[in-house]
């Protein structure tokens, strides 16, 4: 068994090695994270906590299930899980692409700031919570309180929303949004008609304070 | 005419400031009111069973090394005061550049805040803390590896359970971007961070933060104080090299008036029972404790470290010798409806002294250089006086100074700091 530390340090080193397979994952926290190189990781099996966090540039993909905050404020690149991911899935992430097969947990989206996540299946409650910029994408169901005090990230939901949170409402689903998803929904390579989704996004009542909103917060 | 003590008329005003506008007042500063504090305390000095050191010839070192548990490398400080964290966004890019330069000319660290790391802060610190903060703005691993240590805030004195706060008028264009929000919003960041809930997933976190910096960086934790022993002993299972512990009356840029005065407990009635986590777990003076929250003065300094502090950290008293509220200014702050010594409102962003404010114009009225040399000068100060009490109790080290050292002036300080009434070897509670 190579340790982890071993296995994140020669991710990290100078010039690393294009492909990597990491084999017994057996759910180790932190892995393959922090990397900054356009290279490729295979992690075959079942993945921890902060699994590619803070990604730049890579490309890491997991066969198997991700535990909290998978690709927690990615940069740039791509992370892709066969299976599902627990809470807090691409939680405050700046950029890349987070794509996930199967179900996120609670909070999928946390505080993103310009990531793009996209579900094939469900998303817990509260995902998107104070989501700033970029774009959730859940094919399946979302969890209550979606979107709840969201800035200006967008939301596309293709199942049922248990319920929007605040400031959070459903919006025209314009030519521009299905424009934008299609090619969104190509990258992950997720076949699903952009057509059959809704919109959600900030009503921009809550941007400055007044006490006449005071029951919303 | 007689004043009432129960409606005073601090108590009068804000009763009708609150019928007139209908929301809780916002401010910047710290706690107010008084509560038992390092005034409360007097050294005892040498005498005839103590030998004082010479205040001129003999020795009385500063230094302080922080983040030697797990970090490659630790921070060698020369004097045991920081800054404190403070965004660039509740202050201006030149303050910031003032406090590094400041803080790097007598060797000390500075730190970031809810905002991000920017680059003049970065080039004018030597030693530079980067906060992980709930929101997370302007986090990025580029600036995690740049940083020479990392600490994760829990709470701060302040607000200990409450978010940060940064109103639109102070959302500038490059405040925007670095935030990743639209222009002029109010900003309400989160009070709980988005990844990890409590101290098992906090361990993990911090793994985390290691793995992606290689083991090089100290991380600290910082608590605002509330349960002192609790979360200290959290801290250290959770892995923190170092725990900032911030009492009541430690500043911040915005928050409710409500939650500065009346959450969290003094900084003096913190101190003990995070030395107690420490010595309880055997890593007191391993992992390090930096008390903030009300620290004026190289006295004030030296009473934390006799109590069983590593080092102490300054934010108000940082920014007032960078010229905050100075009495030159009384004529600018008159035009806001304040006093030079009583400026607050420092979420408003029309600080006059270009200290709390996004406005170029006003931005551009303060000399960062000059501003460091301030800073320099008033910690140079703050190291000479708490070397004379050190000297004058016979420590060769201000880490030497220790409870035996300290009276107590008050019952409340004395249950607090758990020294004696001055006077008597009455400690209430002990």
């Amino acid at each position: 068994m190579t340790p982890l530390r071993e296995l994140n340090a020669a991710l990290h080193g100078p010039e690393p090695e294009q492909h990597w397979c990491v084999l017994n994952p057996r759910g180790a926290h932190a892995l393959a994270a922090g990397i900054d190189a356009a290279i490729e990781v295979e992690i075959d099996g079942h993945a921890g906590y902060y699994c590619a966090g803070m990604n730049k540039l890579a490309t890491v993909r997991v066969h198997g299930n991700a535990g909290v905050g998978l690709a927690e404020n990615i940069m740039s690149g791509r992370v892709v899980v066969d299976g599902s991911a627990s809470q807090s899935a691409g939680a405050t992430g700046h950029g890349g692409l987070v794509v996930i097969r199967g179900d996120a947990s609670a909070r999928a989206g946390i505080s993103m700031k310009g990531v793009d996540i996209v579900v094939q299946g469900s998303v817990g409650h509260m995902s998107a919570f104070m989501a700033q910029k970029g774009r959730l994408v859940v094919l399946g169901d979302a969890g209550e309180a979606l979107g709840d005090s969201i800035y200006e990230a967008r939301l596309y939901v293709r199942g049922q929303v248990a319920g929007l949170g605040a400031d959070c409402v459903e919006k025209e689903m314009r030519d521009e949004h299905r424009a934008e998803l299609a090619e969104l929904l190509d990258e992950a390579e997720v076949d699903a008609d952009a057509s059959d989704f809704r919109r959600y996004g900030s009503a921009r009542k809550l941007y400055n304070f007044h006490v006449d909103n005071a029951g919303a917060y | 005419m007689r004043e009432s003590a129960l409606f005073d008329r601090n108590t009068i005003a804000e009763i009708q400031r609150a019928a007139r506008e209908g929301i809780y007042d916002i401010r910047g500063f710290g706690a107010k009111r008084r509560v038992p504090h390092f005034d409360d305390l007097l050294f005892l000095g040498a005498s005839m069973s103590r030998y004082p050191l010479e205040g001129y010839r003999e020795r009385c070192d500063t230094d302080v090394t922080v983040g030697a548990r797990h970090a490659a490398k630790p921070l060698h400080l020369d004097i045991p005061i920081t800054i404190a964290g403070m965004s660039f966004g509740a202050l201006s890019a030149p303050a910031k550049e003032a406090l590094g330069r400041g803080a790097s000319e007598v060797g000390t660290s500075t730190t970031t805040g809810d905002g991000g790391m920017t680059p003049e802060e970065r080039e004018h610190s030597r030693t530079l803390v980067y906060q992980l903060l709930p929101s997370r703005y302007g986090m990025n691993p580029d600036d995690l590896r740049k940083a020479d240590a990392i600490e994760i805030v829990v709470g701060q004195g302040a607000k200990p359970g409450g978010g940060g706060m940064l109103l639109g008028q102070k959302i500038s264009d490059r405040v925007a971007e670095m935030r990743d929000l639209p222009k002029g919003i109010d900003q309400r960041s989160a009070c709980r961070h988005p990844d990890w809930t409590g101290p098992d997933d906090l361990e993990i976190k911090i793994h985390e933060l290691r793995e992606i910096t290689d083991w090089q960086k100290p991380i600290f934790i910082k608590v605002g104080a509330t349960r002192p022993y609790f979360d200290t002993a959290l801290a250290v299972k959770a892995g923190a090299d170092a725990v900032v512990l911030d009492g009541m009356q430690g500043g911040t840029a915005a928050t409710q008036e409500v939650f500065i005065e009346h959450v969290g407990i003094p900084t003096l009635a913190a101190i003990r029972p995070a030395v107690d986590a420490l010595q309880d777990l055997d890593v007191h003076r391993e992992v390090q404790l930096i008390v903030s929250g009300g620290i004026r003065s190289g006295a004030d300094a030296a009473k934390a470290l006799a109590l069983g502090a590593d080092a102490v950290s300054i934010g108000v008293a940082a920014l007032i010798a960078l010229g905050d509220n100075a009495p030159e200014l009384d004529a600018d702050y008159a035009e806001i409806g304040s006093a030079a010594g009583f400026y607050d409102d420092w979420h408003e962003g029309r600080d006059p002294a270009g200290i709390s404010t996004q406005d170029d114009e006003l931005a551009a009225r303060f000399d960062p250089e000059l501003g460091g040399r301030r800073l320099a000068n008033y910690l140079r100060t703050m190291v000479l006086e708490a070397q004379t009490l050190a000297r004058a109790c016979g420590k060769s080290h201000l880490h030497n100074l220790e409870p035996e050292d300290l009276v107590a002036l008050t019952l409340e300080a004395s249950a607090m700091a758990r020294v004696p009434l001055a006077g008597t070897t009455w400690i209430p509670g002990a």
